[in-house]
């Protein structure tokens, strides 16, 4: 939304297509908040240093410059624009802490940072009067000569597919989290984008860099935010230690979300786990028992709620088991710092996209900053671009293809398995061998078991016939677009063959900076396995160092 | 646990009317009523067609009722709903059904953009952000913390007969601008808001704040836009009239007279609008609703004035 608003600002002719109406988007879940150095001694080099160290030095320098340069008006402008951000008692922002960065920079509204966010973003879309195409699902891209010539999108009302002719495309499509069972995203984050960009000719990057966050219900995967850690709350083992010292002395809590994931899962592998209600000890204690009640309300509601619902408890006054969980994904559609892909006229910015400013480990609060920063900067290169380039014929075989694909899905034999059944197998595959820990020999199987999947996908039935709100032929596409996400994620991690960042290798634990310190691209090949190549990455002031919190 | 689902399902495409089917699952403890509707979709029909993201209440797209009450069903767990172990899912009301548990939000979202739903911060732009306390912020974010999930308007009693009606949504929507001491245009505001169909349309019945899963209170919101109306001098009105003499009548005789209120809410003097009152009348004399001409005062009248003029004081 922010892309779209920055190029109809600058007169563009703009649509904005979404699945969902645009304020269902899982930015709506975002809770801690959003980074900027607005704090009188803070400085943007600060939050670009802790960004590049959180990323494990794989983030691109010249993206991080810009995100972190830009952040502090991102934020004011977010404002101005009335997201409701807290105030400190001079009527200024005033921000909370948050994992990973040196110091208080994380800019908030109570618990529903994002859901503020996205509503205005909303508001400012009916104010400049953008075009909304909502319950209009993507089903291809279309390229003529090389170029983007526009889309294919089922209108889920109808059912019927239309061609939208485009000069310029913006892909914010979010990211991957259903790819994992459980993971603390929304049903719809399916990696559609991801998928689409990369069969119409966009490289995928750092593709095996997939966040765990520290701190997750057992039961659903539902998310208890950094902001819970960053406003005072401790992690405790079953023996009651606030085991962080032993990992991460000096940051203990608030290090960056791979090493306390990590740790965690040591203490629970060896055996000081806490009950996660399921039968097993899966999980350690989150505990903001020592936090005032009245400031656990005000500051934390979300979570109240979400631990008192989801796990029975109440934080205010018992400690509630997490453990880590599956959350974002650092790599992406590979743009540069203006959004551009491979493919002339075609965009991509926010979750989807790999700038890469997360490198191997995104900090709390920098994604937020991401979309914004980025969805602004895409919006007026391809507002610029959509100025110097005319249209490209748009093929009514595209649609055709579409329709047909249609029809024979919903045509197959109901013997198949389910959607569901092939779905659930490939989040529990890759929450197995791709999770926190992972090591060749899991990774290479898990790999072809995705490919047997990708095989009983092609017979997969769909049950429902109709054209009015099919959800299940929905359900469909976005397995399609899941496994391929899944593809990419396990190719580029079995080729890394070291561990840095979220990526870590029990086969070889150390980070190796002489043959990895790059990004693994990869391109898609038509019936084929992925083409594996290597993009340099950019290192403008920070020499790689030790990592230690 | 062993349920039974009883779910309203209307194919647009098959039939005309909706149909009720039962389902019979085992959901966990702490399942939502949203997790049911899942695996009824992914294990024994996949055409049920329903809206649902987040799972945490946050996305507002599940919005349905469940015996009977409208509720968000990622929030509502099902032992608590449960009746001799069944669960009964329906559409919200007053939104037409597209298919199944779908509705048409076409409506909601037409009132909430009739309320001019953005900021309107002062000309002058300051250096960085706009001061503000923080107190107002929070109770700014009582407002916005609504996930526009349309629970409230299920049960709307004005919505149900005047499909013109802003609404609840949209009216708490327009008082999270109004109570923001960045906006800068109040007064125009609360005057579009109090025209025809706006905030002195509520009724007061109450749904909404009952239905809201985000504590937003919307009614509270109204009434608090109607207090910031008349501060903002916009006294000359229906609304306020209509409270004039709903307080009057109620004092006089210890009960309402309806008569009264409806021809003293449009105002003695304005012909066109008493003119309009007629058919409304003749439809209320045949459907046996007409109040009756001859407004008795009830027994506990001298009682009822006494409370009033404790309240008010010995002026009137
Ligand atoms: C629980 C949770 C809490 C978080 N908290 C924070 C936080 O505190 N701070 C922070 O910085 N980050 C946080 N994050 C991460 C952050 O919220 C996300 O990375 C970010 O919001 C992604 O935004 P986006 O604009 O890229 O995508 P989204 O907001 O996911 O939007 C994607 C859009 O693309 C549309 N779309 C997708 N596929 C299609 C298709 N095929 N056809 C049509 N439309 C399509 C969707 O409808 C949707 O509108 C959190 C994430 C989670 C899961
Ligand atoms: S209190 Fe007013 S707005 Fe709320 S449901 Fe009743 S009539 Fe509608
Ligand atoms: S006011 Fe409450 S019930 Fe109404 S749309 Fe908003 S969140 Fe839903
Ligand atoms: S699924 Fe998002 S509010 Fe229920």
């Amino acid at each position: 939304m922010r892309a779209a608003l920055e190029a109809k600002r600058r007169h563009a002719d703009v649509a904005l297509i979404s699945k969902v109406h645009p304020v269902r988007s899982h930015s709506v879940a975002a809770q801690g908040g959003i980074n900027a150095p607005l704090g009188q001694s803070d400085t943007w080099e600060s939050h670009a240093y802790d960004t590049v160290k959180g990323s494990d030095y794989l983030g691109d320098q010249d993206a991080i410059e810009a995100l972190s340069r830009e952040a502090a008006q991102a934020v004011v402008d977010l404002e101005n624009m009335g997201v409701a951000f807290y105030r400190g008692p001079d009527g200024r922002l005033a921000p909370r802490n948050f994992g990973g960065a040196s110091t208080a920079r994380t800019y908030f509204v109570g618990a529903i940072t994002g859901h503020a966010i996205l509503h205005v973003m909303y508001e400012q879309l009916l104010r400049a009067g953008v075009k909304i195409y909502e319950e209009w699902f993507v089903t291809s891209l279309v390229n003529e000569g090389g170029f983007t010539a526009g889309l294919v999108a089922q209108e889920l009302l109808t059912g019927r597919f239309h061609p939208i002719q485009a000069k310029a495309i913006i892909l914010c499509t979010g990211g991957c989290g259903r790819v994992y069972e459980p993971s603390t995203n929304a049903l719809i984050c399916t990696g559609d984008g991801m998928s689409l960009a990369w069969r119409a000719g966009a490289p995928l990057m750092d593709m095996e860099m997939v966040q765990y966050h520290p701190t997750t219900l057992p039961s659903n995967g539902a998310l208890m935010t950094e902001g819970a850690r960053g406003d005072g709350a401790y992690l405790r083992n079953a023996l009651g230690d606030r085991f962080m010292s032993k990992y991460a002395p000096n940051k203990l809590e608030l290090a960056s979300r791979d090493v306390v994931s990590r740790a965690e899962q040591v203490e629970i592998d060896e055996g000081r786990g806490v009950d996660d209600g399921l039968g097993a000890k899966s999980c350690v204690y989150l505990d903001c028992t020592h936090l005032p009640r009245e400031f656990i309300l005000e500051r934390l509601g979300e979570i109240y709620e979400i631990a008192r619902q989801f796990a029975n408890v109440d934080i205010t006054t018992q400690p509630v088991p997490v453990r880590p969980g599956m959350h974002y994904m650092m790599g992406g559609i590979k743009t540069n710092v203006d959004g551009r892909t491979r493919v002339p006229g075609l965009y991509a910015a926010g979750e989807c996209a790999c700038v890469s400013v997360h490198g191997g480990n995104r900090l709390g609060a920098n994604s937020l900053l991401d979309t914004v920063i980025f969805g602004r900067r895409a919006g007026a290169h391809a507002a610029e671009f959509a100025r110097q380039v005319e249209f490209r014929p748009l093929s009514e075989g595209a649609v055709l293809d579409s329709e047909r694909r249609a029809q024979e899905v919903l045509g197959r034999p109901a013997n198949g398995d389910s959607i569901a059944k092939v779905r659930m197998e490939l989040g529990q595959t890759m929450h197995q061998y791709a999770g926190v820990w992972r090591d060749g020999k899991g990774l290479n199987t898990a790999l072809s078991r995705i490919y047997s999947l990708k095989e009983r996908y092609q017979r997969a039935p769909v049950q429902d016939k109709g054209k009015v709100f099919n959800t299940n032929l929905v359900f469909h596409w976005e397995l399609g677009y899941m496994l391929d996400n899944a593809e990419a994620i396990l190719v580029s991690a079995i080729h890394r063959t070291e561990s840095r960042g979220a990526h870590y290798r029990t086969d070889c634990p150390e980070r190796d900076d002489q043959s990895w310190l790059k990004h693994i691209v990869l391109d898609y090949r038509p019936g084929a396995a992925p083409g594996i190549q290597y993009a340099p990455v950019t290192i403008t002031r920070w020499k790689p160092e030790k990592r230690v919190y | 646990m062993q349920v039974t689902y009883l779910v309203k399902r209307l194919n647009p495409e098959r039939e005309r009317s909706p149909r009720f089917e039962q389902f019979s699952l085992e959901v966990g403890e702490y399942d939502s009523v949203l997790d049911g509707l899942i695996k009824v979709r992914e294990e024994l029909d996949g055409s049920l067609a329903l809206r649902c993201s987040c799972r945490a209440a946050i996305c507002g797209s599940c919005a349905m009722r469940v015996n009977g009450e409208p509720r968000l069903m990622c929030k509502t767990r099902v032992r608590d709903v449960a009746e001799d172990g069944q669960v009964k899912v329906e559409p919200i009301g007053n939104l037409p059904v597209l298919k199944d548990l779908v509705v048409d939000m076409g409506p909601f979202w037409e009132k909430v953009r009739a309320v001019k739903p953005w900021l309107e911060p002062p000309p002058e732009k300051p250096e960085r952000e706009y001061l503000a306390p923080n107190e107002a912020m929070r109770e700014v974010v009582g407002a916005l913390a609504c996930v526009m999930c349309g629970a409230c308007v299920s049960n709307c009693t004005v919505w149900e007969v005047d499909p013109n009606f802003l609404g609840p949504a949209a009216l708490a929507k327009a008082h999270r601008f109004v109570a923001d001491p960045r906006n800068s245009d109040n007064a125009e505001r609360l005057k579009q808001l109090g025209e025809y169909t706006g905030i002195w349309d509520c009724t007061h019945c109450f749904y909404c704040v009952q239905a809201c899963p985000k504590d937003v209170a919307p009614m509270e919101r109204i009434l608090a836009l109607r207090r910031e109306a008349i501060a903002h001098g916009y006294t000359n009105h229906n609304g306020v009239r209509h409270s004039d003499s709903f307080a009057q009548s109620v004092k006089q005789s210890g009960s309402l007279n309806e008569g009264r209120l409806a021809v003293e809410s449009q105002g003695y003097l304005n012909l066109p609008a008493l003119l309009g009152l007629l058919p409304v009348g003749l439809r209320a004399l045949r459907a046996g609703k007409m109040p009756s001409p001859f407004h008795h005062k009830r027994p506990g009248a001298a009682h009822v004035k006494r409370i009033f003029e404790k309240v008010e004081g010995p002026r009137s």
